[in-house]
């Protein structure tokens, strides 16, 4: 049954509104509850009859809320439902099979999907309708059951990241059995081989209504590098209006936090179905770059992840002599320029000044002798990763490097000299390079006849030589080693950087070894062939919504799978590791292209926007409490009982919810006080008037500080070591009192992290230490439990030089209200000694925790609201005389307190200045 | 009830023992506040100091005229001393549950304000040289500081029942009494006590002590009223109806109490829970003093 946009489940409940009227009767003749009340006088009242016999009525207003109440629980088990689905009569019978693409494309509207599949499940269930539910993307054959069941599972649902294989769709038809069925297919709107003959299957088993998204879905392309600029292309599947996007680069900053590092605006034109953008970024920024991602757009198709290919490798070049003046062909380093520039950010500077910026390769150019700390630190780099390449010359033939016992930096042993062959003074011809053997780095180059070499160093026979040799010349002897270090590795091309002993710099050959060697660059992607054989382990895999996991124990890819097979359940988008290098499997690839389906005109096709349904009833079943629960307090405030204790503490019991988050409000507005401006705090004991007293203490050393140094603080703030906050404050004075309470074990821990981070107690036993430190004194005693828990250093008498003797008034003693003896704080440490010509040790660094002591500086301090002080001090113009020392106490302390040993440092000054030369 | 052991007498009596010295005190200081003055009983009687010379009257036996007064004029005097016969005076304060009411925790409740009263008047009474004792025969009269306390100790006797009557017996003849109760249970036992009383030329005073709510009858609703003892009940469905009632009984009550005391030349007096103590303490000490006058 229809009421307006609300329908019932169960309107004939209805009809139990009409009973209404006589329960108002009835209701209306019960008369309130007798209270039970003691009176003496009753024996006066014994035998007095009521005059008026009719009971007392129920108030109409009472009687009302009580027919809202009833009436709300009638309606409510009605079963409303605020815009209910009506879909006419004939369809509402029969098995509904829902169908999903899922696919990467459908997780850009995924809830508005959920949101309507539970709908409609919801509908079916009321319907009483088998339904069944297939995701295409995750084909499994449908089972028909009670759709509530279902419904159970709709949270569930996950989009995959792939899109619909092309045999998916043929295996799915295969799956649906040959009963009759209903189809609601939501589509990610985009065209696939295969779909129509997919639809005239479903059709053929009953009618068949599309749900797509209205707003075509977006795609981005794997990143292109183009003259050092990133070149990114999005892509639409239909045109669309105008529309502004954002591209975000994401990439861990500096401090490894993964944040979004550039972003790039880009705008599809009204009508445009791809747009392409170019985002410049330094190369340290770039190499940074672990994904670009389409803002907003939540879907794996929108994420695409860099793998290498961004990276521009950084090469630092070091040769062994700058020779500037000479030719600039003859430069052991002008051919790696040449060869290298193109692709690779070159570095150029000292040895120790580059390992820092943690290069990706170090060219060493005839370089021997190494010393022992740049040695240490370029095996380090190495061993974590680096490529060593290392070119013979003069230097290294001449030198004794590697030469008896192999040098950690070099692949082989090396004999003396080297050898010159084909030169004016020796025989025979230059020799060719021999093919590169089958395991080697260089396997499969062409191998140009013209480049030979006239000269080179030549390895030491040693068992390991064979296994290390990459290249080598025809007659077998080495041309270029190679040693794994780590996760490094060093190679030694046995000939110069330039042309001198060989025409290998010269070819093109010079290039290609390179950049097998990863020295170039890593950008050129890897071909199938290159890969096969190899077993790839994802690091990190993208889900349907483009976010980024970890890729747990999922399997190893194979090789050749990894960039061609189309991406599934068993290949995700992701980021893989293999040897040497990571590639990037992206759900969209350079060559992608997106088309919407365009669906026969005899198929309904629906959006995904539709009213919700609500049901009412939980609302209306809560009003009908509420209404219950006034009508209690009502009925209670009528017979007068409504605040006895009972009553009252479940009042409490509803405004304690309240009060909570109110607390909380007063937590920050207090936090906002004691840090707006510095805050002298007190602990509170308990005694309200030691609490006053320390209050107006520290209020009085306020106004002294105010007066008198660039200290400023505000009013003072009572602290309640249970509840509040400690950090905010820099000093915290507690006066002891017998019987104060003991904090709690969380108070205690608060004061030792306050202690240990910088904090300042300031314990004052107000009893003039009259028996000397210690329990003697019934506060001393209570002083030395209360603070047994904490964390405090060894205590010492106050020195004569300690730094708060003279942080800002030079003083010896330290009275309060008392001229109390010691007055205690951290010990300096054993090995404090006065060196010669100072005038004090050099004691503590940093700020003792603790003071203590007895004198009650607080009540010699104290002063009322028109400053006039509040307790006699000694007599006459002594005492005047003792109240001024203990304000420079106080001073004394709070500077100590912001200033640490700053004083204590100063003595240095006269030496800095006079080492000036001012 | 439990026979007293000695694990529970122990506390029970030092629970005790600490509600006795505030009563006293607090009836030493709503006593401090009335002015004795001079001794005496302020008109003539039988004592050694001089009162006053009046003139011969009709009856008077020539032996008490005033020779050398009557002397120094032509009219015959006669010396009349103060008199000063110590008087017994015997208390009653209502022990029943009634009086243990009071209808706001601001208020003290009745018994705790006669017992103040009672035990404050017996301080005047033992600072003018009265004899003070309880009616019944638990204590009777004596003088002295000690009494006091021995009467406070006694006051705090408390009766399970819910109204009680006053116990008249051990009266002295031509002694004082103040009874002190709000005199809610059934008055003939009061009737038949104050007229024995009456007969032996007891005179005193009936001071009625009221909490305000039963002056006012502030009730309204279904209730149940119950006896503080709990054993009389009445139910009624408008409270508000009962009160002209309710104030007519008791208005008739305290007439008749009124009426009872002009009978036997007792005074009355009423006082509510809610005004001071001292105005009732010093409308006792004046009704004391003035009523036995000759």
């Amino acid at each position: 049954m229809i009421l307006g946009p609300i329908g019932f489940a169960a309107p004939w409940l209805l009809w139990a509104l009409v009973a209404l009227p006589i329960l108002w009767i009835i209701l209306r003749a019960v008369p309130p509850a007798p209270i039970r009340r003691r009176f003496p006088g009753v024996a006066l009242l014994l035998g007095l009859k009521d005059e008026d016999s009719v009971s007392d009525r129920t108030p109409w207003w009472l009687l009302l809320l009580r027919m809202f109440a009833v009436a709300a629980v009638i309606v409510g088990l009605a079963g409303p439902v605020l815009n209910p689905r009506d879909e006419g009569e004939g369809r509402a019978s029969g098995p509904l099979l829902i169908l999903l693409d899922s696919s990467w494309a459908s997780a850009r509207d995924w809830a508005a999907q959920m949101g309507v599949i539970d709908a409609m499940l919801a509908e079916a269930g009321r319907d009483g309708r088998p339904t069944a539910l297939m995701q295409l993307s995750k084909a499994e054959t449908p089972v028909f059951q009670a759709a509530e069941t279902l419904r159970s599972r709709v949270p569930g649902l996950t989009p995959a990241s792939w899109a619909i294989g092309d045999d998916v769709l043929e295996r799915a038809a295969d799956m649906l059995g040959d009963g009759q069925f209903e189809t609601r297919w939501f589509s990610d709107g985009l065209a696939q081989p295969g779909r129509t003959e997919f639809l005239e299957v479903l059709e053929a088993r009953g009618p068949v209504t599309v749900h797509e998204s209205a707003r075509p879905v977006l795609a981005l392309t794997p990143p292109v590098l183009e003259d050092s600029q990133i070149m990114l292309r999005v892509l639409r599947a239909a045109p669309a209006p105008e529309r502004d996007i954002t591209v975000n680069a994401h990439g861990l900053d500096p401090a490894g936090v993964s944040r979004i590092l550039a972003n790039l605006p880009l705008r599809f034109d009204e009508g445009a179905v791809e747009t392409t953008g170019a985002l410049s970024l330094p190369p340290e920024l770039r190499a940074r770059v672990t994904r670009f991602e389409i803002a907003g757009e939540a879907q794996a198709g929108a994420v695409t992840l860099t793998d290498d290919g961004l990276k521009r490798r950084e090469v630092a070049l070091i040769a062994g002599r700058e020779d500037r003046e000479g030719l600039e062909l003859l430069s052991p380093l002008h051919y790696l320029q040449q060869a290298l520039s193109p692709t690779a950010d070159l570095l150029e500077g000292g040895l120790m000044d580059i390992l820092p910026a943690n290069p990706d390769v170090i060219v060493l150019a005839d370089v021997a002798t190494l010393s022992g700390a740049e040695q240490a630190a370029l095996l380090e780099w190495t061993n974590e990763g680096g490529l060593l390449l290392r070119f013979a010359g003069q230097r290294v033939a001449a030198s004794d490097v590697s030469r008896s016992d192999e040098d950690p930096l070099m692949p082989v042993r090396l004999r003396a000299g080297g050898r010159t062959v084909g030169g004016a003074m020796s025989w025979g011809e230059p020799k060719a390079l021999a093919p590169f053997v089958e395991g080697s780095p260089f396997q499969g180059l062409a191998i140009p006849s013209d480049v030979t070499v006239s000269a080179q160093v030549m390895a030491q026979p040693d068992p390991t030589l064979a296994d290390r040799v990459i290249a080598q010349l025809t007659d077998g002897t080495p041309l270029v080693t190679r040693k794994r270090i780590g996760a490094g590795q060093v190679v030694l091309f046995h000939v110069t950087a330039n042309a001198e002993w060989s025409s290998l710099p010269l070819s093109g050959l010079f290039v290609q070894m390179l950049e097998r060697l990863a020295v170039s660059s890593a950008m050129a992607p890897p071909d199938a062939a290159e890969l096969e054989g190899t077993i790839w382990q994802p690091l990190e895999v993208l889900d349907g919504f483009g976010r980024l996991k970890d890729a747990d124990n999922r399997p190893g890819v194979p090789g050749e799978r990894l960039l061609e097979a189309p991406l599934g359940p068993d290949l995700l988008p992701g980021l893989y590791d293999g040897p040497e290098r990571s590639v990037a499997r992206n759900v969209i690839a350079a060559d992608t292209v997106l088309t919407p389906m365009e669906w026969p005109a005899r198929v309904t096709v629906e959006g995904l926007e539709r009213a919700p349904e609500t049901p009412l009833a939980g609302w209306l079943l809560a009003a009908a409490l509420l209404l219950l629960t006034a009508d209690i307090l009502a009925s209670l405030a009528l017979s007068g009982r409504l605040w006895p204790a009972r009553a009252v503490a479940l009042l409490a019991l509803t405004l304690s919810l309240g009060a909570v988050q109110e607390a909380r409000a007063q937590d920050d507005a207090r936090a906002i006080l004691a840090t707006e401006e510095l805050a002298l705090a007190h602990v509170l004991t308990g005694d309200a008037q030691l609490d006053d007293t320390a209050r107006a203490g520290l209020r009085g050393l306020g106004q002294v500080l105010n007066f008198r140094t660039s200290v400023e603080p505000a009013e003072p703030i009572a602290v309640d070591l249970e509840l509040d906050d400690l950090t905010f404050y820099p000093i915290l004075y507690w006066p002891i009192s017998a019987n104060q309470p003991t904090p709690s074990a969380e108070a205690y821990v608060k004061l030792n992290d306050y202690l240990r981070n910088g904090g300042l107690i300031l314990f004052d036993t107000r009893d003039a230490d009259i028996a000397g430190f210690g329990a003697a004194s019934p506060n001393g005693a209570r002083l030395q439990r209360l603070a047994a828990p904490l964390d405090i250093p060894p205590l010492e008498p106050l020195p004569e030089d300690h730094v708060l003797t003279r942080t800002f008034y030079l003083l010896t003693d330290f009275p309060g209200r008392h001229m109390g003896r010691a007055v205690w704080v951290e010990a300096a440490p054993p090995d404090a000694e006065q060196i010669e010509g100072m005038p004090f040790r050099n004691l503590n660094d940093g700020v003792t925790p603790v003071v203590i002591g007895g004198n009650d500086w607080a009540a010699a301090w104290a002063v009322n609201e028109r400053g006039d002080p509040m307790f006699p001090v000694g007599r006459g113009y002594a005492g005047e005389r003792q109240r001024e020392l203990a304000y420079r106490f106080g001073v004394n302390l709070v500077m100590h307190v912001l200033t640490g040993n700053y004083k204590s440092d100063q003595v240095h000054v006269p030496a800095l200045l006079d080492r000036l030369g001012q | 009830m439990n026979a007293p052991s000695p694990n529970t007498l122990r506390p029970r009596a030092e629970a005790e023992a600490a509600r006795l010295p505030p009563l006293l005190a607090r009836a030493e200081l709503l006593a401090r506040t009335v002015l004795l003055g001079e001794h005496g009983r302020r008109r003539a009687g039988a004592g050694d100091d001089f009162w006053q010379y009046r003139p011969v009257q009709p009856g008077d036996s020539r032996r008490m005229i005033d020779w050398r007064r009557s002397g120094r004029s032509d009219v015959q005097f006669v010396k009349q001393r103060e008199w000063q016969i110590a008087q017994s005076v015997m208390l009653w304060v209502d022990p029943a549950a009634s009086m243990r009411f009071t209808s706001d925790k601001s208020l003290p409740d009745k018994a705790d304000r006669a017992r103040l009263l009672a035990l404050a008047m017996a301080l005047l009474l033992v600072r003018g040289g009265e004899r003070v004792g309880l009616t019944g025969t638990a204590l009777p009269p004596r003088r002295g500081q000690a009494q006091v306390t021995r009467l406070a100790e006694a006051l705090l006797h408390e009766s399970d029942e819910d109204y009680a009557s006053p116990e008249m017996s051990g009266l002295i003849p031509h002694g004082r009494a103040l009874l002190i109760s709000d005199f809610m249970g059934d008055l003939s036992p009061l009737r038949g006590a104050l007229t024995a009383a009456a007969d032996r030329g007891v005179r005193g005073l009936l001071y009625q002590v009221l909490d305000p709510a039963e002056e006012a009858f502030p009730y309204t609703g279904r209730t149940i009223f119950e006896s503080v003892g709990g054993t009389l009940a009445h139910e009624t469905l408008k409270a508000g109806d009962l009160r002209a009632r309710y104030l007519e009984r008791l208005a008739q009550r305290k007439d008749e109490l009124a009426t009872l005391c002009t009978a036997t030349g007792w005074r009355y007096g009423c006082h509510h829970t809610g005004e001071s103590a001292q105005s009732a303490l010093l409308w006792l000490h004046g009704a004391m003093a003035g009523g036995s006058g000759a």
